[in-house]
């Protein structure tokens, strides 16, 4: 449906369904969220030795998210005096919008996709480094100096980690030959998952995608310890969840990508085929969540100059020599 | 030419890692730190001058106030102090109690810095695990003395209160939980590589600065000097029981972590060497007259309290209040190295050394 729509000229009524679409996406990411974060504090709960939310919305604490959003929607809207008005302002939106945008090429089945382009993955990343400018805005809008280092730290660790980030995944590119995230799913129906064929490429680009989510041990960023809470620290209200909303919504796309690229996106396990895609989609994706809130309960943070070290030392080596490895293996084998 | 400026920072008195409110101001370039200069004062209330016009029973809670993660050790050296100038024999029973009150308040107030030591480097769960296992002390304390942090047990003469019944099971029963608990620890956290980078050689100094800037407890064991009061200059009854003073050799926030935890596996063996030698009966108070008056002159008594010696200097005239209190307070000479450690450091690795050095406040400013 959306293929026809995407190839039918533009028009009003078109440009409604697109709109209702996008609107009825971003209720179910925010829903995800709502249960993400809900997730989270469960599950770090439990690895913590202790309960999490439970007591709004029943004794699993379902609606602690919701209370918590109307809690942040409610509370009044601070501007520190010496900020950049303007920019402290739109700060947040520049965050937030990008990891929406993320979200158009995501195919979450075959059939459920917004766009389906030829350079999914490109977009994705072009797209996702935008979301920098936001923090970097933040910081030095902010007029504090804690937010200022926050948003340095931000804008040298997004860099960083692109690069490697981009260049494992050019390995499985090799093996599909294609950038679009459908062909490269409907590869892998036929030659197995990519995290068997990649698995360098799978564990720099998990690593990668972990300190482009600015999440434990790569949350310098924010580092609450040391910079009280980085880029945002004079952030409150909903400003302030906007950048925790781009934040949940990236590990959202970010899994979802990994289950795509590496995964297999919503193809079933042999003999599991009567399993609906979405399902399947729903269950591994899930499993990219649980090892990231994992990584969170279990890490201490990487020190900023040490973050730069790994990227450049050894992640990025790491992934150019598995593009070497992979074109090597490709010449030779799969011709 | 790029111009780089030097920015001033600002580090508390309100922020998650000075462990309380503790100033450091910043000279910085970039991340890195050019001039370090600690403030400290903002929790002072006076200790030494409000003792002169209290009788000493009622300094003892004050001091409670001072190191409130380790007040049993504040409790026992101002009540110690008194009782040396008086020259009171305190029960058996009262010093076994004593011991065994220190030394867990010994190990809570370890378990407590390893939680927060780790905590500073973003990794919240030992936090809770340390925590939980802290709870279970504190509870044993309560028990003891019906307060959960600031005890006020202790007395001129033995202690306030005996074991309740059962209460020595209870310890009995926790030393072993611990040991396997403290297995744990070392497993989730010791041989992690991104704690080991961030401490590993983090916060350097020698033997010679260690002594020079008066430093003590695991701060100085850590260099490699072998000092520990509780056996080299025994007080109470520690002379009764077999433990190792735990050192280490590289003088590195790492080390001061391994000594602070070898010290509560020493803990434990000291409390369990009590537990078996404890008196079946006995007072748990000496005969002390009705209202205290230390005798005329002066004393100063030091004991190994969980961050250090600590101190008491009592001078009296013999009334009923001291002439002159003076505590000797362990985590303020701790951190008078802090500006030369701090100096050519990022600002990652300041968390790293302050958490080392173990400062407790409300003892820093009195």
């Amino acid at each position: 449906m959306v293929q026809d729509l995407l190839e039918s000229s533009a028009g009003l009524f078109n440009f409604g369904i697109f709109f209702i679409l996008a609107v009825i996406l971003l209720f179910v990411i925010l829903g995800f969220v709502t249960m993400a974060i809900l997730a989270e504090r469960k599950v770090l709960g439990f690895m913590q030795g202790r309960y999490g939310p439970s007591h709004v919305g029943g004794k699993w604490g379902l609606l602690q998210s919701v209370a918590d959003v109307v809690k942040l929607l409610v509370k009044e809207d601070l501007i520190p005096k010496a900020a950049d008005r303007p920019l402290f302002i739109i700060a947040p939106v520049i965050a937030f919008a990008p990891s929406f945008m993320v979200m158009a090429t995501i195919p979450l089945t075959d059939k459920l996709q917004f766009a389906d382009l030829n350079v999914g993955v490109l977009y994705y990343v072009a797209v996702s480094g935008l979301t920098i400018v936001g923090m970097l805005m933040a910081g030095w809008a902010s007029n504090n100096k804690y937010s200022l280092l926050g948003g340095m730290r931000a804008a040298a660790q997004m860099i960083s980690y692109e690069i490697p980030l981009v260049m494992s995944v050019l390995g499985v590119i090799l093996l599909s030959g294609s950038l679009s995230l459908n062909d490269i799913v409907e590869t892998q129906r036929e030659s197995g998952w990519f995290i068997l064929w990649q698995p360098i490429a799978f564990i720099v680009f998990f690593i990668a995608a972990t300190a482009e989510l600015n999440r434990v041990p790569f949350d310098l960023a924010e580092a609450e310890n040391e910079l009280v809470a980085g880029f945002h620290t004079e952030y409150s209200g909903f400003r302030w969840a906007m950048f925790m909303l781009a934040e949940y919504v990236y590990m959202f796309a970010m899994s979802a990508l990994i289950t795509v690229i590496f995964l297999g996106g919503w193809l079933p396990l042999p003999f599991m085929g009567f399993i609906p895609g979405a399902v399947w989609f729903a269950l591994k994706f899930s499993v990219v969540v649980y090892i990231l809130i994992w990584f969170r309960a279990t890490f201490p943070r990487i020190r900023a100059d040490q973050l730069m070290e790994f990227a450049w030392k050894v992640l990025l080596p790491v992934a150019l020599g598995n593009i070497f490895l992979t074109a090597l293996i490709k010449e030779i084998f799969l011709k | 030419m790029i111009r780089t400026e030097e920015m001033l920072l600002n580090v508390g008195p309100q922020h998650p890692s000075t462990h309380g409110v503790f100033r450091l101001v910043l000279k910085i370039d970039g991340e890195i730190i050019v001039e370090a200069k600690p403030v400290i004062g903002y929790l002072h209330r006076g200790t030494e001058k409000l003792a002169e016009d209290l009788q000493y029973t009622q300094i003892i809670p004050y001091t409670d106030r001072m190191d409130y993660v380790s007040a049993m050790t504040n409790n026992y050296v101002i009540v110690h102090a008194v009782e040396t100038m008086m020259g009171i024999q305190v029960p058996e029973r009262a010093e076994y109690l004593r011991v065994l009150a220190m030394e867990l308040n010994r190990v809570a107030s370890h378990l407590l810095w390893w939680g927060t030591f780790i905590l500073d480097f973003g990794a919240t769960s030992p936090l809770l695990y340390a925590f939980r296992d802290r709870e279970m002390i504190l509870n044993l304390l309560n028990e003891l003395s019906g307060a959960r942090l600031t005890f006020n047990y202790m007395r001129v003469g033995g202690v306030k209160w005996d074991a309740p019944e059962g209460w020595l099971e209870k310890v009995a029963e926790f030393v072993p939980y611990l040991r396997g608990q403290l297995k744990g620890y070392h497993q989730l956290v010791s041989g992690n590589e991104i704690f080991l980078n961030r401490t590993k050689g983090i916060g350097k100094y020698t033997k010679e600065d260690a002594i020079n800037y008066s430093l003590s407890g695991a701060n100085l064991r850590s260099t490699g000097v072998k000092w520990d009061l509780r056996k080299d200059e025994p007080y109470s009854i520690y002379d009764r029981f077999d433990f190792d003073v735990v050192t280490r050799e590289e003088g590195d926030a790492l080390a001061r972590y391994y000594c602070r935890l070898g010290e509560i596996e020493e803990s434990l063996k000291i409390i369990e060497q009590a537990l078996e030698q404890f008196p079946k009966e006995g007072e748990i108070m000496a005969k002390v007259p009705k209202i205290i008056k230390a005798p005329k002159g002066e004393a100063f008594v030091r004991i190994e309290g969980s961050r250090g010696e600590i101190g008491c200097y009592i001078s009296s005239d013999g009334k009923k209040e001291p002439y002159r209190l003076k505590f000797r307070r362990p985590s303020f000479y701790n951190l008078q190295i802090l500006p030369k450690l701090l100096e050519g450091e990022s600002i990652s690795n300041l968390i790293a050394i302050l958490g080392a050095v173990d400062i407790v406040l409300g003892e820093v400013d009195g």
